[in-house]
């Protein structure tokens, strides 16, 4: 006889369960909370941190950088995406471009960008650069894979470019577009984040990592850590949900 | 409005030659039927009527590219888009949902809904529509009654009939019924092709 199934909207809970279990018992086993700290004490921090007015200002600093540059690298990137799409030659001028963009190391970028830039607009200026050539791709993708008959059809109609943007261009970005914000958020965290613990600005999340690493303070660096990941989620849903209501809105005309 | 004259139109995909030396006049203002089994090069005609398709050789006179309107084999619908803004990006005069109402009532459709939750039936009604609300001087027709029914297809030409307004009407068929419920008679029966209905 088969057992009962478990409810779909069971499943995710009860898997971060297990692995926060997994956590639990390997902290409980090391019994060092200076190597790894259990999921209690680092949740007990994580409180006491957002109680505190400085972490609203500290993501806040980092959130408004590296969402700001993966804002810029979504408009850069679309845009440069429709150039590629109209005219063939954009292409080829950008593929070396941003084969060297991708295959260049966070690292390299951030003492390069120390050069020129202040720590204030580090995290902005790498979460920009490691999202560009990933929005351009996906968008460049969707844009080439637009339905050519219904091309044909607004060709024939004569319909205006703003009625393809918005019916026929809009409608056929939307899955990509919702595929590089979930990639793209994860990565402009993660690199802008990178950054911040090289460049050390006064204020950023990077700076509080790297605090914790220096004073040997676990809790504080996976309370950290757990912030950024609820950021990231956080945002990659919000930007989604806007991004859905923006383009449902659009169609349906 | 002009006659469109087709000269010695050639075209081949390949190898394989699909027209030859096609030359045909369709009177400004009727209602012509193409006719002729599949693989005979009917679609092929259309697309070079609309000027989406080069023919090898001859030429298409009278077509103003400009003042075109269709109904494809397929609908090519904007699915997430209402049927009112399917409606309306191709036919910009009507402003707004209300002023297609009277329209739609015709062929029984809502403005709101959104194309994806229509029936295939539903869908080609649309596509209908479409074409005869377009500012045009002539439609084409690719297999206008597909997926509609015996009462639908009546109810679809009779509105066809009314919206024409003068326009020529090139239509595909593989059925004699449905030209003559367009009112309309063969006009060009493609070379190796057989007329069922």
């Amino acid at each position: 006889m088969r057992g009962k199934k478990i409810p779909k909207k069971l499943i995710l809970p009860l898997c971060a369960l297990f692995w926060l279990l997994v956590w639990q018992f390997a902290s409980m086993r090391i019994g060092e909370e200076i190597l790894l700290v259990s999921p209690l004490a680092a949740g007990a921090r994580f409180i006491e941190l957002i109680a505190a007015p400085v972490f609203w200002l500290t993501a806040g600093f980092s959130l408004t950088r590296i969402m700001g540059g993966f804002l810029i690298a979504l408009a850069v990137g679309g845009g440069l995406a429709a150039l590629a799409y109209r005219f063939g030659a954009v292409t080829h001028l950008l593929s070396p471009l941003f084969s060297a963009v991708k295959s260049v190391p966070v690292a390299s970028y951030t003492i390069l960008c120390l050069i020129f830039l202040n720590t204030g607009s580090l995290a902005l200026m790498i979460a920009f650069l490691m999202t560009l050539p990933i929005v351009y791709e996906t968008l460049l993708e969707g844009l080439r894979q637009t339905d050519k008959r219904l091309l044909e059809m607004a060709k024939i109609f004569r319909i205006s470019r703003l009625c393809r943007l918005r019916y026929i261009y809009a409608a056929q970005i939307l899955p990509y577009l919702t595929s590089v914000i979930g990639v793209g958020v994860g990565i402009a965290w993660k690199s802008g984040v990178a950054a911040e613990v090289i460049g050390l600005p006064r204020g950023a999340i990077g700076t509080r990592l790297y605090e914790a690493k220096i004073t040997l303070d676990m809790r504080s660096l996976f309370a950290w850590t757990v912030a950024v990941m609820l950021l990231c989620y956080l945002l990659e849903k919000l930007i989604r949900l806007l991004v859905k209501r923006a383009a449902r809105v659009l169609e349906r005309g | 409005m002009n006659d469109i004259v087709l000269a010695n139109i050639d075209k081949s995909f390949g190898d394989k030659r699909v027209l030859t030396g096609v030359t045909h006049t369709f009177a400004a203002g009727g209602v012509h039927g193409v006719m002729g089994p599949s693989g005979c090069g009917k679609t092929t005609l259309l697309n070079i009527l609309l000027g989406l398709l080069p023919p090898d050789a001859g030429t298409v006179a009278g077509v103003n590219p400009n003042a075109l309107g269709a109904v494809f084999q397929e609908d090519r619908l904007c699915e997430r888009a209402s049927v009112g803004a399917n409606i309306r990006m191709a036919a910009p005069a009507f402003r707004e949902d209300g002023a297609l109402r009277p329209l739609l009532a015709e062929m029984g459709l809502e403005a709101k809904t959104p194309v994806f939750e229509l029936s295939g039936g539903m869908k080609r009604r649309v596509a209908l529509l479409r074409a005869l609300a377009a500012p045009s001087e002539l439609i084409i027709m690719d297999e206008p009654f597909t997926g509609l029914d015996e009462g639908l297809k009546q109810t679809a030409a009779a509105c066809i009939r009314r919206r024409q307004g003068g326009r020529t009407l090139i239509v595909v068929t593989h059925s004699k019924n449905d030209l003559s419920l367009l009112g309309g008679s063969l006009s060009l029966s493609l070379p190796g092709c057989f007329t069922t209905g």
